[in-house]
C-alpha cells in the first residue's frame, strides 16, 4: 500500500501513534511535506468529514481522527514553515465578549486545522476590537465568532460594524455560530455565513478562499 | 424555606448511554470499543472532579411575579406565565457541578484529547441536569411532608433563557435566591459561573396546568422541543 494511503487510513482509524510513525517515514523517504499533508493527512480528514455527513460515524470518531492528524502535523509543521509553504487560509476565531462557552468554538478550530487552515484562536470573552486587530495583523481571510447566549450575540454585530469602519468588511469574511444563532440572524447582522457545526464551517471557509 | 442542598456525587453520575447520546450517537447505533471506553473514562473523570450542590428557596406568587417580569424582556406570551399563576407552590433554585470539571475539560483540549474532552463536556452537562432533578425531588419530598403534594400534583422546572422567559430574568432570580452562597455567580452578560450550572423555578401544581402546545412564536427557533417529553413525564408522575 502507498505510504500516504496508509497514513490516511490510520488517521481515519484514530491511530495517532501510527500516523506519527508513517509521517516520519514519509519525511525520511523525502516525500514533499506538502504532499504528505495534502494526500495523507488532509485526505484522511476529508474522508472522515464525508462519513460524518452521511452519519456513518459520529463526533467521537471525528475527534479521534483529528487527534491523530495533530500527531502528524507536529512533525510536518516545522518543515512546512521552513519551506515557506503557506496554509490554504487563515482564520481568526473566538467566543465573543461576555461569553465563556468554548467547546463549539474549539471543535470548529479543530476541524479547520484538520482541513489545512491556520487558525488563530483568541479564546473566549474576546472584545470586538481584538477580532479586528488580529485579523488585520494576520491578514486573515476569515473571522469566526461563537456565542452561546442570546445576551452575547449582539457583540457579533459590533465586530461586523468595526470591520466596516476599518474597511476590511467584505474582504475578510465573517462566519458566526452557536446554539441561539440562525441563518436569519447572521444575515440580519451582516455576517457572511452561519455555520451550524465544525464541518459546515470548513465547507463555508473553503468556499470563501476558493478551495474545493 | 431556603436551604443549601449538597448532592452526593455517587447519585449524580450520568450513564454511558446518555453520554453517548450527548455526543450525537443514536441509541440504535452500537458504538465501537474505543468510543465506549472513552465514555466510561469521561464518566470516571466526571465522578472524581464534580462537586454537585444546589440551593432552593420557596417563593410566593407575588414575589415570583416580580422575578418573572425581570428586566421586562420576556416574550409576550409564554407557557410559564400561565403555569405559575395556576400553581400551588413555587421554589427558586440553582445548581452547579462546580468548577473543577470545566477546568478538566479545558485541560483535555489543550492536551489534544479532544474526544475525551468532548465526552466529559457531555457528562458535565448531564450532571448539571441531574442535579436540577435532585432539587425537584427534594422540593417534592419537602411538600409531601407538609401534606402539600399528592398523586394529583405534578412538578416541572423552568429556566430563564428558554420558552420565552428571557435570560436576563436571572438577574432578579439571583437577587432573590443569592446562589453565590453555593458558589454560583452571574456575569453582566447573564452567564452563570461555573458554566455547568442551572437556575430557574420549580413549579408544583395540578398536572393539567403543565399541558401546553409548542406553537408559541419562539418554538420555531427551538431545536429540541424537549417540553413534549417533559410534559409527558409530568402527566405520568
Amino acid at each position: 500500500m502507498d505510504i500516504l494511503q496508509e497514513l490516511s487510513e490510520n488517521l481515519q482509524r484514530g491511530n495517532g501513534d501510527r500516523v506519527a510513525e508513517l509521517t516520519q517515514e514519509a519525511i525520511d523517504e523525502r516525500l514533499e511535506p506538502k504532499k504528505i499533508l495534502d494526500d495523507g493527512l488532509i485526505a484522511g480528514m476529508a474522508v472522515i468529514g464525508e462519513r460524518f455527513k452521511k452519519h456513518e460515524i459520529f463526533l467521537p470518531e471525528v475527534l479521534l481522527a483529528a487527534k491523530a492528524m495533530y500527531a502528524g502535523m507536529d512533525l510536518l509543521k516545522p518543515l512546512l514553515i521552513k519551506e515557506g509553504i503557506p496554509t490554504i487560509g487563515k482564520v481568526v476565531i473566538g467566543t465573543v465578549q461576555g461569553d465563556l462557552h468554548d467547546i463549539g468554538k474549539n471543535l470548529v478550530a479543530i476541524m479547520l486545522k484538520g482541513a489545512g487552515f491556520e487558525v488563530i484562536d483568541l479564546g473566549n470573552d474576546v472584545p470586538p476590537e481584538r477580532f479586528i486587530e488580529v485579523a488585520e495583523e494576520e491578514a486573515a481571510e476569515v473571522i469566526g465568532m461563537s456565542a452561546l447566549l442570546t445576551t452575547t450575540m449582539p457583540v457579533m454585530k459590533k465586530v461586523i460594524d468595526l470591520a466596516k469602519e476599518r474597511g476590511i468588511y467584505g474582504k475578510t469574511k465573517i462566519i458566526v455560530g452557536g446554539a441561539p444563532l440562525s441563518s436569519a440572524y447572521a444575515k440580519e447582522i451582516g455576517a457572511d455565513a452561519y455555520c451550524y457545526d465544525g464541518l459546515n464551517a470548513v465547507d463555508c471557509v473553503k468556499g470563501f478562499v476558493g478551495v474545493g | 424555606m431556603r436551604k443549601t442542598i449538597p448532592i452526593p456525587r455517587k447519585n449524580n453520575v450520568p450513564s454511558v448511554g446518555d453520554v453517548l447520546k450527548g455526543q450525537g450517537i443514536p441509541e440504535a447505533v452500537t458504538p465501537d470499543e474505543t468510543t465506549t471506553r472513552l465514555a466510561q473514562q469521561s464518566i470516571s473523570i466526571y465522578r472524581d472532579h464534580s462537586d454537585p450542590t444546589g440551593i432552593i428557596m420557596e417563593i410566593s406568587k407575588p414575589d415570583f411575579t416580580e422575578v418573572y417580569r425581570g428586566e421586562g424582556k420576556n416574550e409576550e406570551e409564554t407557557p410559564l406565565d400561565k403555569i405559575y399563576k395556576a400553581s400551588d407552590s413555587l421554589a427558586l433554585f440553582a445548581v452547579t457541578i462546580g468548577e473543577n470539571v470545566g477546568a478538566k475539560i479545558s485541560g483535555l483540549f489543550h492536551e489534544n484529547e479532544f474526544a475525551l474532552g468532548s465526552m466529559l463536556d457531555s457528562a458535565a452537562s448531564l450532571g448539571a441536569e441531574m442535579a436540577a432533578q435532585a432539587l425537584e425531588k427534594f422540593y417534592a419530598g419537602y411538600l409531601k411532608e407538609s401534606g402539600r403534594f399528592d398523586s394529583t400534583v405534578g412538578v416541572m422546572q423552568f429556566s430563564p433563557g428558554y420558552c420565552g422567559w428571557h435570560m436576563s430574568g436571572q438577574k432578579k432570580l439571583f437577587q432573590h435566591l443569592r446562589p453565590d452562597e453555593v458558589g454560583i455567580t452571574l456575569r453582566e452578560s447573564f452567564l452563570m459561573q461555573p458554566l455547568k450550572s442551572i437556575s430557574g423555578v420549580i413549579v408544583v401544581g395540578a398536572k393539567e396546568i403543565f399541558e401546553f402546545d409548542d406553537d408559541f412564536p419562539f418554538c420555531s427557533d427551538c431545536d429540541t422541543h424537549s417540553c413534549r417529553d417533559r410534559i409527558e413525564a409530568v402527566l405520568n408522575q
